[in-house]
């Protein structure tokens, strides 16, 4: 069972990729990107990471492609992609390329893999360990990050504003 | 129960696809997309990894590169405005006036 | 009497001063200055002789420090003086002779545009003079040695806007500097086979290491040849003697006492000074005294059939050279320098008359053109005329003791040719004479074949006593120096009593007056044939050229050919210009110009700068401009270094 979901939430991340990568207009990639992060929280869900899979929902797919789309809405939706067939050959060379990659490194890297007896202790205390985690030991870069958005939202407005005539 | 190798795998080729996109579109806002992707996919890794080992730390990681990304992508889209506004397209091709 | 050194002072300061502020100067103001300067040194160097008279003989050596030069390890060079009985004589004919031209060229050179640029480089020249005769060791001399043949060159390119003058300063200083090779490499000898170069200290090792004579070409006689070469450069013997007759492009005081008097005799003076050397190694003084007999012949032949007066004396001075060297070559140290004084002196007159005339005739100098000047310019006459009875050793003139003395020397010296050196010594002799007089019966008796128009009127009618009084004062001299150095059957050689402790290293045994009695008779009789060879001279030269000359022209119709080669110079100039000259030229144009300097050097240069350019024109379409051609290569990279890891942590 929780092979099937497996697969079954990994062939939809893939397929969405996918169509990021070869969808003709801007806004159905984005769309596509959704799915694919939607997909990608499932996974994490099954992981047993539930505060990142719901931050990944809000941040990412709730924020972030949002904002995408208003900027793809505000620039024109209708310009045309222009992309090329090499496209497909390209694709096919480098994901095997990729698998490959990845294979050879764990070849080296055995890990050990979910056991069910692990797998308890592993779905219990996440919130509560992020928490600890991040308030105690990495309080700083936390606070920081802060600033880092804030400098962000400067950013944004300070770039696009348009020069007075 | 699931192979930790799959996990990684799938983030291997969320990964390449990603890069790939990158490489192969020339529409800066799909490319932005794409590099997106290429994020995702080293998050799942990282909280992978994290599960395995039981260590928190990597979910923290992911935590603060969500936030990155959330910033990066505000100002990166700021500035395909700007540039858009300039050049009157999306083509990436055509932002090339830094070159010999 | 320590502080004898100051006299190479003056003339550097005036040198300095003209030269930095000549120019503001008045030219009353520069030859005041200058003369002033040389003035002074030549009282310093009477007042030094005066006390040096007073000394005892064994105490006749001054020493003066002023400071270590250099120290290097083993090698140490000091800037010091040393006084004795060689060195006083040089000095007192350099300075003494020197204020004599001083104050002859402010009356030859007025009008000169140089005029305070000439004076400069005259005192410059009796500094560094005086610095070569006074330097107690063999580097700090050769400073002095270089400085002369700088003033040479300065003082013979004086006129600017003659390019033979310019040419002809290049040649003396280029053909010096060959010579300079063989003097340097002596010294270098010198320091490394006795470990100084101090006179005294080389002196005496040597005298210590090598109780006898050697023969060959060891050690000593390599650093006598070597040295030897050196002054071949500089005292213009064959075969480089060719920049001398040249060097009459300069002023004519300059050729009287830079190449009459003083600076040609320095290589004279370095050997006499190395006598511990040179009378050890016999071989190099049998070499000497060949070539100095040979340079004698030639140059008398060349004289022979010069046209101008300046060339005469010129190559007169090269045979006069040949004497001492000939003379020096079989050990005859004292004869050498007592034939230097009495030249100096008589030479010196001969070329400040020879300036008297052209000075007269506005600068003609061919013999050819003047004649009949002997109502004119009486006190030019009367001077000359005693300076050619000198040189040509009429009996009691100062010439004909110094060069006896050499005739008999050499005669008697044991060498296996001596003889036949004593006769082409006597040959030189009555063709000296000839040439001489020929000299004077073309220059002041017979037509005059002057342009009347192209005359110095003011020189005519009353020479000014800056020319008349050195002319007097070397006639004088030129009649009474040889009186020092009487022959055996005559009287005592003060000269050569007074110069012994400055030999006392020499080997040969000293010719005493004890010897000298028991070879009068000899003496006497080679005086005599001596004499009837001067007379045969001077005979020969006035048939052709008193009574009629025409027969010289049939002479020169007749040998035609002879005449040719001996008036070309034996073409001697010509065939160093074929061997040595042209294949420079065309070797450095060719060879180095042409080929390596813009093939290979700049070849490689641009060569280099050209692959760059066209390189760097490929490589940079990488920076393309497209984004995705970037991330591509970012990608790759990162690809490259995960593999490389990769590979790192499997091996």
């Amino acid at each position: 069972m929780p092979h099937l979901i497996f697969f079954g939430l990994a062939v939809i991340a893939l397929v969405g990729a996918f169509l990021v990568v070869l969808a003709p207009r801007a806004v159905y990639s984005a769309l596509a990107l959704i799915v694919c992060f939607i997909a990608t929280a499932g996974l994490l869900l099954q992981l047993g990471a539930q505060f990142m899979a719901f931050l990944q929902i809000i941040i990412y797919a709730g924020a972030i492609m949002v904002l995408f789309l208003f900027v793809i809405m505000l620039l024109d939706p209708k310009t045309e992609n222009f992309s090329s067939n090499r496209l497909i050959k390209f694709s096919v060379l480098i994901v095997p390329l990729g698998i490959l990659m990845t294979l050879l490194l764990m070849k080296n890297f055995p890990l050990p893999s979910i056991t069910a007896t692990n797998w308890n202790s592993i779905m219990a205390d996440d919130v509560r360990s992020i928490g600890n985690s991040l308030f105690r030991d990495y309080l700083l870069p936390f606070e920081v990050t802060s600033i880092l958005i804030l400098v962000a939202i400067i950013g944004a407005v300070v770039l696009t504003k348009r020069p007075k005539h | 129960m699931v192979p930790i190798e799959y996990y990684l795998v799938l983030s291997a080729l969320l990964f390449v696809i990603g890069s790939a996109g990158v490489i192969l579109r020339r529409n800066i806002i799909t490319m932005f997309m794409c590099i997106e992707l290429m994020l995702n996919a080293v998050n799942l890794t990282f909280i992978t990894l994290s599960k395995v080992w039981g260590q928190v730390d990597g979910q923290i990681i992911v935590f603060f590169v969500m936030t990155v990304t959330a910033a990066e992508a505000a100002v990166g889209l700021a500035l395909i405005v700007v540039l858009s506004r300039r050049n009157n397209t999306l083509d990436a091709d055509q932002a090339n006036s830094m070159k010999w | 009497m320590q502080y004898f050194w100051i006299l190479i002072l003056f003339p550097l300061v005036g040198a300095l001063l003209n030269v930095i502020f000549g120019n503001r100067f008045s030219p009353k103001i520069s030859a005041w200055l200058s003369c002033s300067a040389s003035g002074l040194s030549f009282l310093v160097a009477l007042n030094t002789f005066w006390e040096f008279l007073h000394l005892p003989v064994d105490e006749r050596i001054i020493k003066q420090h002023l400071f270590t030069w250099i120290q290097s390890g083993n090698f140490v060079a000091e800037f010091s003086f040393l006084l004795d009985p060689l060195s006083m004589v040089m000095i007192l004919i350099v300075t003494g002779i020197g204020l004599l031209i001083h104050l002859y060229s402010v009356e030859y050179m007025i009008g000169d545009n140089g005029y305070h640029r000439y004076f400069a480089y005259l005192n410059l020249f009796i500094f560094m003079m005086s610095l070569l005769i006074l330097a107690d060791n063999y580097l700090l001399m050769f400073v002095g040695w270089e400085g002369v043949g700088l003033c040479s060159y300065l003082l013979i390119g004086h006129y600017l806007d003659k390019k033979s003058a310019g040419d002809a300063a290049k040649k003396a200083f280029v053909v010096n500097r060959i010579g300079d090779v063989g003097f340097i490499l002596g010294i270098f000898l010198i320091f490394t086979a006795f470990g100084s170069v101090n006179y005294l200290k080389v002196f005496e090792t040597v005298s210590h290491r090598f109780p006898q004579p050697i023969e060959g070409f060891g050690i000593l006689g390599t650093i006598t040849l070597l040295l030897f070469i050196g002054t071949t450069g500089k005292s213009a013997q064959f075969p480089l003697y060719i920049w001398l007759p040249n060097a009459m492009e300069g002023p004519t005081p300059v050729s009287a006492l830079i190449h009459a008097a003083t600076m040609v005799t320095a290589g004279i003076y370095v050997i006499v000074r190395s006598v511990a050397l040179y009378s050890r190694a016999p071989d190099t003084l049998a070499i000497i005294a060949l070539v100095g007999t040979f340079t004698a012949l030639l140059a008398a032949m060349m004289a022979l059939v010069q046209e101008d007066i300046k060339k005469v004396l010129a190559y007169s001075t090269i045979s006069q050279l040949g004497y001492m060297f000939l003379a020096v070559g079989v050990g005859a140290f004292s004869a050498g320098i007592f034939h230097l004084l009495t030249h100096a002196f008589f030479k010196a007159l001969l070329f400040l008359g020879a300036g008297s005339v052209i000075l007269a005739l506005h600068h003609e100098q061919n013999l050819f053109k003047m004649g009949g000047l002997r109502k004119r310019l009486k006190i030019t006459f009367y001077t000359m005329w005693i300076a050619t009875l000198a040189i040509s050793g009429i009996p009691f003139f100062s010439g004909f003791f110094s060069k006896d003395e050499i005739l008999w020397k050499v005669f008697n010296s044991g060498l296996y040719g001596g003889t036949l050196l004593w006769s082409i010594g006597i040959l030189v002799a009555s063709l000296t004479a000839c040439y001489m007089f020929r000299l004077m019966f073309l220059t002041f008796h017979g037509q005059e074949k002057w342009n009347p128009h192209n005359t110095n009127p003011s020189h005519f009618k009353k020479t000014s006593s800056f020319i008349k009084l050195p002319l007097i004062v070397l006639a004088f001299f030129s009649l009474v120096a040889g009186y020092i150095g009487l022959p055996g059957y005559l009287g005592t050689h003060r000269l050569a009593e007074f110069l012994a402790p400055s030999l006392r290293y020499q080997y040969f045994p000293q010719i005493t007056s004890a010897v000298r009695q028991e070879h009068l008779f000899q003496e006497l009789s080679l005086t005599i044939i001596a004499i009837l060879g001067t007379l045969i001279g001077i005979a020969i030269a006035y048939e052709l050229y008193m009574k009629d000359i025409q027969i010289t022209h049939v002479l020169v119709s007749r040998f035609s050919s002879l005449y040719k080669i001996v008036h070309g110079k034996f073409f001697i100039d010509e065939l160093y210009d074929l061997i040595l000259v042209q294949p420079i030229k065309k070797g450095t144009q060719i060879v180095l110009w042409q080929n390596v300097e813009n093939k290979v050097i700049d070849g490689m240069v641009n060569g280099t700068a050209s692959t760059l350019q066209v390189w760097s024109h490929k490589i940079k379409r990488i920076q393309s401009g497209y984004i995705r051609t970037y991330a591509a290569w970012i990608l790759t990279g990162t690809i490259l270094i995960s593999l490389y890891y990769y590979w790192m942590f499997n091996s």
